[in-house]
């Protein structure tokens, strides 16, 4: 049942009038050509919208009012840190001379930008306690295999690629992990995660005494998607090394360690970042993303190529690497993510770099202790940049699920927390605040879950029914998975697309 | 509380097993169906496949998540629910009957390690 309190707005195309323009060309003053006569066939069913100036404008400014972004509320989904992006990185983004650089600029006609990229690997290597960074991968998926295709390289060189051929993913890792590997050729081994939410060290010392000698990786998350810090991780990067193996951190949760403590530490030999996540570049529909990675010394020689770096004190593009395993992207990867990432890397400086992490951290912490009684915690100790919540005995009791309570909180005008991941938690609730959200914000959002899980008890219908106060009501997602087709046809009488308007109400 | 018929056999994967002579019907439970919440699409192997007791043999995708699917048994695959294509519906409707998988062949004993409906039922609490 659809309640709207706001008349759903119509697509352009059902404003358009036939004829209708938002501009007036001037008379054409060269002779025209048909162009069937150059193009052969044409077509005249496109149907695209014909509307007026006006008619446009307020299209769109309208469309913009019923946006939810970061910039209208609380974005508190959880393994996504969607930080607040400080407008002074779309200022330097924007300025000319690396706006307007060209990606086929002579490489000796872009020094200062050969000057950012040095300065943003520089910074992350002093972040992340690797040795080298390099800045090419497009996303953080994409970097994730970047690192696998370092370490398979790497097992080349030693004649040891055709004997690891297997990679460890704990069952709690992002599902781009076992993606990544498969994709390097790699057979994935799951090892699962024990009560206290950690990796289980016994079933991974079996797993290693039986095949240690073929393990390449290992890729583990830290904090895990449990929003846990691993507590083993010293141990467990130091059983993979006796086995010969490798060890790559997934660095989508490095907003919980970033200036407070460094994965190079820790044992790994490479990780990824996601500039777009931990480095405020934009994320979420605004992208594109950026997925730098950071190794060690013995992986360095496989690096993407161009390498940047110095050379008797000038910053040169090296493509002279002969043991690299070549081009991940384009030119330089994400140019103007980098300079975003640079900017708020310097505005925070080394001295404030800690702060990020700790009222990350404190902020979840805080989440946490505040919905404790109404959404109990999957873990009983403290959390890390992201909490854990189960809403399990509100569907054993209510029938109200996780889902249903992500949906009121849209009534309630926020957007919902991330449902249902990791998996291995019922009824999951994952809640990252980042640590741009004031106090003030965070018991807003508290507030709201509390009289939310009080309506469960009392009119479980409610949750059911959410959101009920909105522009659309619940949609069929069943529908929208089976059937994805989201293009208008033209004609309200068209079956199909009376039906793709059904499932929205 | 969901639905764990007696006649039975269950893994703790949440697959289900009927044994009629030397055929082995297999689906995934109510229990599986409820947590997966809707079924989008079901992926199944080809009729003639041979299957090991633990091996893959095709996924279920719901609009929370793909999970793999496991063969409690071993033989060979002799018929897929190809209803399930158009209609896969019919897993969380009716996962013991036309929601099934596939039907196969036993090529060996029934092993002793499956659950009865008790035994699945501490599974699914």
């Amino acid at each position: 049942m659809r309640q709207t309190t706001v008349p759903e707005p119509k697509l352009i195309f059902e404003k358009s009038r036939a004829g209708r323009v938002g501009c007036n060309l001037p008379k054409c003053d060269t002779p025209s050509v048909d162009l069937s006569s150059i193009l052969g066939e044409t077509r005249e069913d496109l149907h695209l919208p014909e509307v007026a100036e006006l008619d446009m404008l307020r299209h769109f400014t309208n469309l913009s009012h019923i946006n939810y972004g970061i910039e209208t509320g609380f974005y508190p989904l959880g393994s996504c840190t969607m930080k607040y992006n400080p407008k002074i990185n779309e200022m330097t983004a924007r300025m000319t001379g690396f706006a307007n650089l060209h990606p086929l600029q002579p490489v000796e006609t872009i020094p200062g930008a050969l000057e950012i990229l040095h300065g943003v690997q520089s910074i992350l290597c002093q972040v992340t306690g690797f040795d080298y960074i390099t800045l090419q991968p497009l996303a953080g998926a994409h970097g994730e295999m970047t690192c696998l295709m370092l370490v398979r390289a790497y097992f080349e060189s030693r004649g040891e690629g055709q004997k690891r051929k297997i990679v460890l993913v704990p069952d709690s890792a992002h599902g781009t992990n076992p993606a990544s590997a498969a994709r390097c050729g790699y057979d994935v081994k799951s090892i699962p995660t024990d009560a206290e939410g950690n990796t289980n060290l016994a079933v991974l010392e079996q797993t290693l005494s039986e095949i240690g000698d073929q393990v390449a990786a290992l890729m583990l998350t830290n904090p895990s998607t449990l929003g846990l810090f691993e507590p083993n991780i010293e141990k467990i990067c130091k059983m993979i090394h006796d086995a010969g193996g490798q060890v790559f951190c997934d660095g989508a949760n490095m907003n919980a360690m970033v200036g407070t403590t460094r994965p190079g530490d820790h044992g790994f030999d490479c990780m990824h970042l996601n500039l777009h996540k931990t480095f405020s570049t934009p994320h979420g529909g605004g992208g594109p993303g950026c997925g730098a990675i950071g190794l060690q010394k013995h992986l360095e020689p496989f690096l993407p190529k161009p390498v940047i770096r110095t050379e008797n004190g000038t910053i040169i593009a090296d493509e002279d690497r002969p043991k690299s395993i070549g081009r991940v992207a384009g030119f330089y990867g994400q140019f103007l993510m980098e300079v975003r990432a640079y900017t708020y890397l310097m505005a925070y400086g080394k001295e404030n770099m800690h702060r990020i992490s700790k009222y990350a951290v404190l902020n979840a912490n805080y989440v946490r202790a505040r919905l404790k009684e109404v959404l109990p915690p999957a873990h009983d100790r403290p959390c890390m940049h992201e909490c854990i919540l189960t809403a399990e005995k509100y569907k054993k009791e209510k029938g109200v699920r996780a889902l249903d309570i992500s949906k009121r909180l849209i009534d309630y005008g926020f957007h919902p927390a991330t449902n249902y991941f990791p998996l291995i938690v019922p009824e999951c609730f994952m809640i990252e605040p980042t640590e741009t959200e004031a106090k003030e914000t965070l018991d807003e959002f508290c507030d709201a879950l509390i009289a939310i899980c009080h309506e469960a008890e009392t009119d479980p219908d409610l949750l059911h029914n959410a959101p009920s106060t909105k522009i659309v009501g619940r949609l069929d997602e069943t529908l929208a998975v089976k059937q994805l087709d989201v293009r208008w046809i033209p004609g309200a009488e068209n079956k199909e697309y009376t039906r793709l308007r059904q499932a929205i109400q | 509380m969901s639905n764990i018929p007696a006649d039975l056999k269950y893994t703790e994967s949440h697959e289900w097993v009927r044994i009629e002579g030397d055929v082995a019907t297999i689906g995934i439970t109510d229990h599986a169906q409820s947590e997966l919440g809707d079924v989008v699409y079901v992926d199944l192997p080809s009729v003639g496949k041979t299957l090991a007791i633990g091996e893959t043999f095709g996924s279920v995708e719901s609009v929370k998540t793909v999970s793999d699917l496991y063969a409690p048994v071993a033989g060979e695959v002799i018929e897929i629910n190809g209803e399930l294509a158009a209609a896969s519906e019919l897993v969380n409707s009716d996962p013991y009957g036309q929601g099934f998988m596939i039907k196969i062949r036993l090529s060996g004993e029934v092993p002793g390690t499956l659950l009865d409906a008790v035994g699945y039922g501490a599974v699914a609490h």
